[in-house]
């Protein structure tokens, strides 16, 4: 909210109109980076033979990162065969130029080219050509926008990735998958019971999650292309908190089949349950470590909720939260470098990350009702889950505290968001 | 035999033919192998042994349903971040293991809850250890291991909705469904 200025307003706003439909999340943007890289994306030659717009999705795609200031490119004639006039691109405050056009292709598809132009070096930096059906604009957008965010800022962007999250109405529970951007939510799964702690496999093909459509927690495995699904883990008690391991072929489970809740490994199949951890009190919220190595879960085995790491090939627990009575959710970053957390702090429950080689911790949110955090694949946005004027919504916060939106639908709660992989 | 054949047995065969019906409305997602609460099948009737209306039995499976009776009530109350049953709750489990030692054939389902600040994971867990709170105690006073199956649902399922701790409290508590019941 501190960075939070008109033109941010405006285009929270415009992404607002572009992307309301019927339980459609929709996005404002709440703050934005200090050090913002100008960009113009003049609009793409020939796109009025779309349906929708696919410029403005690249615009808004690269805004929302909170890394880039959009230029205007009001009056701007530009395809990727044009020849910036870059001293005039260079005055208008804009350090990259991409233009481009979108062109009907004779067995009736589309091909949308593009060119990255730096204007201080007066040099083309990136160019593509992307063939795609008129379903697929959208699809478009989100991939030049990847392509300029990748040559700009040199890591990989997550506009063509998708979340999943739970949308709660009157009685009804609905897993929901949608882009990132939160466009074109599709239905999983609907219960009228609920359901939590949706999981991605490493390879964006399956779901695990917790359904209490057996009056009782019970892990699900759900392949999201033919919807199929299958039991991972029904025992005697409650079964819950999955996490995959980093191979994609075993989960972390939370079992009571003795008792307390304890951390065991089943196959994704359901077979092989083993033990992984053992406490007197409550072990839950397993996470593999990207590596492999560790898992990292909450315990309150030192009597307050903390959160404890453990090799997966066997040995003593060390506890790594020590700051405060209640650190839960520990959620890895991609490179495994940072750990990602709920903290209570004077009875406010936030999103914070800790830097684990230096113990240094940065409480990101000034909500009071935070869960669920979930790193983008490329580990610089965390989504997580709050509420907002009595309602759940989606928020993402950069992983220095500077970028933020939020993704809300009216009339309904939204909550449990986890961002799922790269696409390969 | 047609001596020791009691009242109690005989509620024991309605309970043990309860029971199956119930079980047979479960809802799908098949209990895993190795896991499975034990199903008893009640034994062939050798004799029947006649009844007199009107002398209502404590533990009789009629008191569940009874508002007079304490087996009407089914919760038991917990205190924040806790699962420590408060004394206030020790007769009501004692009523209730009664009823389940002599009604052997009769299973137990113990849904426990939280309120809903914090982590829905760590939510989830508190209501099992709510719900563990609850089966344990009635262990000790004579139920048995098969009879009960502690679960919990966490924060999901909130008895009352406002944002207030008198709310809250109505929230951390350990419920006792009986089969049929849920």
């Amino acid at each position: 909210m501190k960075t939070f200025s008109l033109r941010w307003l405006a285009g929270g706003l415009l992404a607002c109109f572009t992307l309301l439909a019927q339980a459609q999340l929709s996005i404002e943007i709440t703050g934005a980076g200090a050090q913002r890289f100008p960009l113009a994306v003049s609009d793409f030659g020939g796109e009025r033979v779309l349906a929708q717009a696919l410029t403005s999705v690249v615009r808004s795609d690269l805004e929302r990162s909170g890394l880039f200031q959009i230029i205007d490119t009001t009056g701007a004639l530009l395809n990727e065969t044009s020849v910036p006039n870059y001293v005039d691109w260079k005055t208008r405050g804009a350090d990259a130029l991409a233009a481009g056009s979108v062109n009907v292709t004779s067995d009736g598809r589309y091909e949308t080219r593009f060119r990255l132009h730096d204007t201080q070096k007066q040099t083309a930096i990136a160019g593509q050509g992307l063939a795609h059906n008129a379903t697929q604009i959208r699809t478009t957008a989100h991939r030049v926008a990847d392509i300029i965010y990748e040559k700009i800022t040199g890591e990989r962007g997550i506009f063509s990735t998708r979340i999943a999250y739970v949308m709660k109405s009157t009685g009804r529970y609905e897993l929901q998958i949608a882009d990132a951007d939160g466009n074109g939510p599709q239905v999983a799964l609907a219960s009228r019971e609920p359901i939590i702690s949706p999981t991605w496999s490493p390879d964006g093909s399956r779901l695990a999650y917790v359904s209490f459509e057996a009056k009782k927690p019970v892990v699900y495995v759900h392949d999201l292309a033919t919807g199929r699904r299958h039991v991972a883990a029904n025992f005697k008690g409650s079964n819950s908190a999955p996490a995959w391991s980093p191979d994609g072929t075993k989960l972390a489970v939370v079992l009571t089949k003795n008792g307390n809740s304890q951390l065991y490994v089943v196959n994704v199949d359901g077979s092989g349950v083993t033990r992984l951890a053992s406490s007197s009190g409550i072990d839950t919220e397993p996470q593999f470590s990207p590596d492999g190595e560790f898992i990292y879960f909450t315990s309150d085995r030192g009597g307050s909720p903390q959160i404890y790491r453990q090799p997966v090939a066997g040995g003593t627990a060390q506890r790594v939260t020590f700051e405060g009575s209640y650190n839960v959710t520990p959620r890895l970053s991609p490179d495994g470098k940072s750990l990602a957390f709920v903290t209570r702090d004077s009875g406010r429950f936030r999103v914070a990350v800790m830097d684990l080689a230096s113990r240094q911790k940065l409480i990101l949110t000034d909500t009071a009702k935070d869960e669920s955090p979930s790193f983008s694949p490329n580990g610089r946005m965390i989504l997580f889950a709050t509420e907002v004027g009595g309602r759940g919504v989606l928020a993402a916060v950069s992983t220095d505290g500077r970028v933020k939106h939020r993704l809300s639908v009216q009339a309904a709660d939204v909550r449990e968001p986890a961002w799922g992989p790269f696409n390969k | 035999m047609s001596k020791t054949f009691s009242l109690s047995s005989a509620l024991l065969l309605i309970a043990a033919l309860v029971s199956l019906g119930a079980c047979s409305s479960q809802p799908a997602a098949p209990e895993q192998a190795g896991a499975g609460v034990e199903d008893r099948t009640p034994g062939a009737i050798s004799s029947v042994t006649p009844v007199t209306a009107g002398q209502a039995d404590q533990y009789g499976i009629a008191a569940l349903k009874d508002p007079k009776s304490p087996l009407s009530k089914r919760s038991v109350y917990f205190d924040y971040d806790s699962y420590v049953v408060k004394d206030e709750f020790k007769s009501l489990l004692d009523h209730h293991a009664k009823f389940l030692l002599q009604n052997g054939q009769m299973k137990m389902l113990i849904q426990g809850h939280a309120d809903e600040r914090g982590s829905r994971e760590y939510n989830l867990a508190l209501g099992q250890k709510r719900a563990e709170a609850v089966k344990r105690a009635l262990l000790l006073l004579g139920a048995k291991e098969a009879q009960l199956e502690s679960v919990s649902l966490g924060e999901e399922k909130p008895a009352c909705m406002e944002q207030s701790e008198s709310c809250w409290a109505q929230n951390r508590r350990g419920d006792m469904l009986y089969a049929g019941e849920f």
